[in-house]
């Protein structure tokens, strides 16, 4: 008997910009930027409504600026690019004229980065994503979104639609799996935050992006050696349910974060060590950046954040 | 609604916001009155030349005229304007800069009058430009104007912008640009020369022309002529002006930009203009 095909999943970018373009239908406020990024899904967009799209070029900068233009004329604005051109590059623009202005004139514009953490592996340090979860959660204003599969990320668009104000969602370049239990996402599971992919004992892998499905391939392979830690997914990242994370983390006596940006820099592991009652151990990469080529797993060996450090990690804390 | 002044009203108009800018400066030396003084006309033109569509009374009125001012710090002119038009009462003027007033060194949206945040340079041309790209998708005949220093023209993000506009032939806005040859710590020739920037602007895609800055009649003109022809191109207009202008003390100073004028010389020059409160 042979083995079922195996389901296709489509890359985040894809889904999301899919997404929007069946709302487009409905909305004709709804515009979308690029700086001279694509996709396949882009293609039909830009072909469907040509009225409302725009490359700017690669000019990120004036990606943001634009946006904010358009926003105040009551446009609901979709802003795509890299991820860490799309926050680093004109982190001014969206601090002045998205994070600042929107405080006091009504605005939507939703950043699209793609490129989370290593995600381009082979393109070096310019291209890795290690700083935007930081910088992003540090502008008042802006909510912060770190899917780990195109579920969530559907469920990104659907929140934008309905909301007014800036927005950033930090994308994987390649597409992952549907995490276990995920489909469909409902608004209010969306606006939680957080979700345990995978119930547990003694310690919780607190993780965000690519990192929960790490952490879920980790805990097929561990479960057979009877550790059956805790995985839990945590995408969004400036406003989620706290009290919910709250005691959800204080039934754990061990807990890990684990994500694909800088250790101890303001990322996940702060979010996770302000809601935990332990002491939280934090995993991310060091405070240098990262010239080594290879695979994304061989930049995450390289950088402290394989998988069996993250295996020692939680059989240390196991007994 | 415009405003509409005959032409000799409209000169007594920029002496008198001159005038007001300079009382306002005395009420708050921490203000950079240079930028301020060399734009004067350009706003006056703007606001009592016919030119804005704009509602006091409904400062986000969807049918007005937008007017972004990027070289923010600049425009200690507009309050008076403001005041005058009906935008808050008069009285504000006298609390500029003081505890609980909207009214600080470097304006920003919570003063009604105001589109967009300032302070940092090279953002309004670009928003500016999202503005009049979704104006034109809207099906708004209306016009965005962009007011910029020469100065501020050093942040790449202009060029960004106006690369954009001039591609898109938004010919519903206009980049005013302040040229006052003068930034914060010399002239511009001393710091990177602009010249020839007429030719630079030109090669942006952009229809520009040069215009007397402290003639207000002539830029009343240049910008009426600048949003009447629909021809398919962003407008730029470069008002040559003096920084400073009106104060001896700062015009021809290289550091114009950090220098005040004392509270007399206000009180001199002020009663030499004889120009009504």
């Amino acid at each position: 008997m042979n083995a079922p095909a195996p389901v296709k999943v489509p890359a985040m970018r894809d889904a999301l910009i899919d997404r929007l373009r069946q709302a487009m239908e409905k909305d004709d406020r709804i515009f979308f930027l690029c700086a001279d990024f694509g996709s396949p899904a882009l293609d039909r967009l830009q072909e469907q409504y040509p009225k409302r799209f725009l490359n700017v070029g690669i000019a990120e900068q004036n990606l943001m600026n634009v946006s904010a233009g358009l926003a105040l004329e009551g446009f609901r604005v979709y802003a795509y690019a890299i991820a860490v051109f799309a926050t680093l590059r004109c982190y001014e623009q969206i601090r002045v004229n998205l994070a600042i202005l929107s405080q006091e004139r009504p605005m939507s514009v939703n950043i699209i980065g793609v490129g989370a953490g290593v995600s381009y592996d082979v393109s070096g340090p310019t291209h890795h994503c290690l700083e935007d979860l930081t910088v992003m959660r540090l502008l008042p204003n802006v909510d912060v979104t770190s899917p780990a599969d195109h579920v969530t990320t559907e469920a990104w668009v659907d929140f934008t639609l309905k909301r007014t104000g800036i927005s950033y969602v930090r994308l994987d370049s390649k597409p992952q799996p549907v995490l276990p239990n995920a489909e469909p996402m409902t608004a209010a599971q969306f606006e939680k935050g957080f979700r345990v992919v995978h119930p547990g004992q003694r310690v919780a892998v607190v993780t965000t992006g690519y990192m929960t499905q790490k952490a879920l391939r980790l805990q097929k392979r561990l479960a057979e050696k009877g550790v059956d830690f805790a995985v839990v997914d945590v995408f969004r990242l400036s406003q989620l349910d706290e009290t919910g994370l709250r005691k959800t983390l204080a039934g754990f006596p061990h807990i890990i974060s684990l994500e694909e940006g800088l250790n101890k820099r303001g990322g996940l592991d702060r979010l996770v060590m302000d809601h935990a009652t332990t002491p939280v151990h934090s995993m991310g990469f060091p405070g240098h950046y990262h010239f080594d080529i290879g695979p994304r797993e061989y930049i995450h060996e390289m950088a402290g954040v394989g998988e069996e450090h993250l295996a020692k990690a939680i059989q240390e804390r196991w007994g | 609604m415009k405003c509409n002044l005959p032409d000799t009203a409209l000169v007594a108009k920029a002496n008198w916001v001159r005038r007001e800018t300079l009382v306002l400066h005395k009420l708050a030396p921490e203000t950079r009155v240079a930028s301020s003084l060399s734009i004067v006309e350009m706003f006056t033109a703007l606001y009592y030349g016919g030119i804005l569509e704009h509602d006091p009374a409904n400062p986000r009125w969807e049918d007005r005229d937008r007017l972004v001012i990027s070289k923010g710090h600049g425009s200690l002119c507009m309050y008076p304007i403001l005041a005058d038009r009906g935008y808050f009462p008069v009285g504000e003027l006298l609390k500029i800069c003081q505890k609980g007033s909207f009214l600080g060194g470097i304006p920003d949206p919570v003063i009604p009058g105001y589109e967009t945040v300032n302070g940092s340079l090279g953002h309004g041309a670009g928003v500016g430009s999202g503005m009049a790209m979704g104006l034109k998708r809207k099906g708004s005949d209306r016009h965005v104007f962009v007011a910029l220093g020469d100065g501020e023209l050093y942040e790449g993000s202009n060029w960004e912008a106006f690369w954009f506009a001039g591609h898109h032939g938004l010919d519903n806005m206009v980049f005013m640009i302040d040229e006052n040859l003068t930034a914060m710590l010399n002239f511009t020739k001393n710091i990177l020369t602009q010249d020839p920037l007429e030719a630079k602007l030109t090669a942006f895609g952009l229809e520009v022309t040069r215009v007397d800055g402290h003639d207000v009649v002539a830029s009343r003109n240049a910008i009426q002529k600048a949003i009447s022809l629909k021809n398919g191109k962003a407008k730029a207009i470069l008002f040559r002006t003096i920084k400073g202008k009106g104060a001896p003390n700062l015009e021809g100073n290289p550091l114009a930009h950090v220098t005040s004028v004392p509270a007399s010389e206000v009180d001199r020059i002020v009663a030499a203009m004889g120009v009504p409160s």
